[in-house]
């Protein structure tokens, strides 16, 4: 009877609320939502985290909708067009070989955020998972695993992910690997730095008298109470992901011309900037915003998820 | 009775609680030198796998595609392809302590040679940078935390944020179209201009130090001129982290009884912070401009793209676009190296001047 009066609760707004705002939970389910409730509401009073979350969603939709948002096609070449400012015709302009900007910054937003979401994905569950076996185990695991990261973390990311992509050779994909085998060391110190503080507590103790597996407590119990911490630090770590890409990109070695990967437009434009200033700055202030965005939310989630290190 | 009984084993305890001297400092030494040594070994291993992870044939790199299955295998011999991978390191290892990165490709010379040309120029702009960096940075840091809250507060924070966020390469690129194209008020890209080149005899290596003791002024300038842009961008992103973290130790600091104390007793605001809370954090900041200078290695990389700068960035960009693994393993390896020892400084420097962690 509970059970529906609560389905039916939750299709009416009013009833919706009360039953976010009820005093107790009445099921692990409702205290998750009640949790979710009210960190999104601590959200909606942090203008500049909100910023980036709408900054990020705009991004997003653009990358998802490109082809419909796009008025060019991408690779059209229209050398009597081309270095043209802005127009009606050409929204941002047209680049040195007569490329609608505004249509490639589109499609760059694709390239950036599959960039980015790809190598999260790759790179947060590894972190995890070297993070919390070794700061559950201890012992020579802890010890091993931790030098194995301190070497990587030797590296300047930028430094490191050169050299991978000098061994593999350039490419989007290439970048994307070299990318991740840079960027899963700080996610691994951090998860471990959790586990340390969690490993002691009295309900680990109590799993492990039920006789628990190792196995099982780090990924039933421990994971779950790294998430948040890992979710900030990978929000934080998508902007500096967008600048070593941007980089490659602008090197050379990350997606190649003609994509409409915005470092490598940066890169070709580079040229023509004495010139027609647009060419590079149009795609430099793509890289900022989206960068920026994703630092100011991964602040804002950092306030409300892990108020700690705040 | 009972007290002499008392005091033999106390006595003894007390000397055993103080050994040699040196025997300390061995043990100190072996605690912090120990895991950097496994580190520079574990650096060693993996700029090894990625220099034999590159698809190229390194015989065929060198010799070309129609050398004889003789000459072929000499020079496998020669590059010592034909042993096992263990003796391959061992002999990689070896020469890396012999400073001996191999030939670059690009040059013609040894690695090491080619990096000691360049790194005077990258240091030169590093160091200017940090300077920029940190005498903007710790001031604004500590502002921002004496006025937490407040518009400037926020006007630094935001200003950090777009620090943090701007490609520097791109911003690079941007300067040179507004002070160098449109304004002229600096000069472009490169350390100096071409007809002052050889003008300078090198001493040092950095041009801003060998002008100045020489007395030329006129040089001076003008290389001035070329260093500033590139320096700021730099120091823009040092500037960043590091009024960032001057700001969260400051407030740290603040938040703490004693500043209260120092308030009561009628210290001024600004004796309070400047002298008595920002003297606590000296060392944790020393710690982050030091970590911000091995950053500034990495942001050179791009920077010195965009300006031409001859240095060790476009050193390592140019071996990476031809392929020359030497070049690449050897300058990453060097910056490692670089990094570990800065950590290691930082750590040196908490353990001098905290006396918490002692």
């Amino acid at each position: 009877m509970t059970d529906k009066a609560m389905t039916s609760a939750n299709f009416s707004s009013s009833g919706l609320l009360a039953w976010l705002r009820a005093p107790v939970p009445t099921s692990p389910f409702h205290a998750r939502m009640q949790q979710f409730w009210i960190q999104a509401w601590r959200l909606r009073s942090n203008v500049p985290a909100l910023f980036g979350l709408c900054v990020i969603i705009v991004i997003l939709l653009a990358a998802l909708l490109a082809p419909l948002l796009a008025t060019h096609d991408i690779y059209e070449q229209n050398l009597a067009m081309r270095l043209l400012p802005a127009s009606a015709e050409h929204w941002l302009g047209t680049d040195e070989l007569g490329r609608d900007v505004y249509s490639r910054l589109i499609y760059g937003a694709r390239i950036t955020l599959y960039i980015a979401l790809l190598t999260t994905v790759i790179v947060a569950p590894i972190g995890l998972l070297v993070g919390t076996t070794a700061g559950y185990l201890g012992g020579w695991v802890d010890t091993v695993l931790m030098r194995i990261v301190d070497v990587f973390l030797a590296f300047p990311n930028l430094i490191l992910a050169l050299a991978f992509v000098a061994a593999l050779g350039p490419g989007i994909q290439n970048a994307i690997i070299a990318i991740s085998l840079a960027s899963w060391p700080p996610i691994a110190r951090l998860a471990r730095a959790e586990t340390l503080t969690i490993r002691k507590s009295d309900y680990i103790a109590a799993v492990r008298l039920q006789g628990a597996s190792s196995f099982r407590i780090i990924f039933g119990h421990v994971v779950p109470m790294c998430i948040p911490s890992v979710i900030v630090r990978v929000t934080l770590n998508m902007a500096a992901i967008i600048l070593t890409a941007a980089g490659l990109g602008f090197l050379g070695l990350g997606a190649q011309p003609p994509s409409p990967e915005w470092g490598t437009m940066l890169s070709s434009g580079r040229e023509f900037v004495m010139t027609s200033w647009w060419i590079a700055a149009i795609p430099g202030c793509a890289i900022l915003l989206t960068s920026l965005a994703f630092n100011l939310f991964g602040d804002g989630l950092r306030d409300i998820l892990d108020p700690r290190h705040g | 009775m009972a007290d002499i009984v008392h005091s033999v084993p106390r006595s003894d305890a007390g000397n055993m609680a103080r050994p040699n001297p040196l025997l300390v400092v061995l043990k100190v030494v072996g605690k912090i030198l120990l895991p950097v040594l496994v580190t520079l070994f574990g650096l060693a291993a993996l700029t090894f796998f990625i220099g034999r992870m590159l698809p190229i044939d390194p015989v065929v790199a060198i010799l070309g595609d129609n050398a004889t299955q003789e000459a072929y295998d000499n020079m496998a011999r020669a590059l010592g392809l034909d042993k096992p991978l263990w003796y391959q390191f061992g002999i990689y290892v070896r020469g890396i302590l012999s400073l001996d990165f191999g030939q670059a490709l690009t040059t013609g010379k040894p690695v090491i040679e080619d990096i000691a040309r360049v790194f005077p120029a990258t240091i030169e702009l590093a160091t200017l940078a940090i300077i920029i960096g940190t005498g903007l940075g710790i001031p604004a840091g500590v502002i921002a935390a004496m006025y937490r809250g407040s518009w400037i507060d926020q006007g630094i924070r935001f200003v950090g944020l777009i620090g943090y966020s701007a490609p520097n390469f791109w911003l690079g690129l941007m300067g040179l179209v507004l002070f160098y194209a449109s304004l002229g008020w600096i000069g472009g890209p490169g350390r100096i201009d071409f007809i002052y080149e050889f003008d300078i005899e090198p001493i040092t290596g950095f041009y801003l130090i060998d002008t100045a003791i020489q007395g030329q002024w006129e040089v001076f300038r003008n290389v001035f001129s070329h260093i500033i842009l590139p320096a700021s961008i730099l120091g823009f992103g040092a500037l960043a982290y590091i009024s960032r973290m001057t700001r969260s130790f400051m407030i740290e600091q603040l938040g703490q009884e004693y500043i209260v104390t120092a308030r009561v007793k009628g210290l001024s605001w600004g004796r309070t912070v400047w002298v008595h809370a920002f003297r606590n954090v000296v060392v944790q900041v020393m710690t982050v401009v030091a970590l911000s200078y091995a950053f500034l290695l990495e942001g050179a990389v791009l920077t010195e793209t965009v300006f031409a700068w001859p240095g060790f960035g476009r050193y390592l960009t140019n071996a990476l676009l031809v392929g020359d693994m030497n070049a690449v393993v050897g300058c990453s390896l060097l910056v490692g190296i670089i990094f570990v020892s800065l950590n290691l400084l930082c750590d040196l420097l908490y353990r001098v001047f905290d006396p918490r962690t002692r």
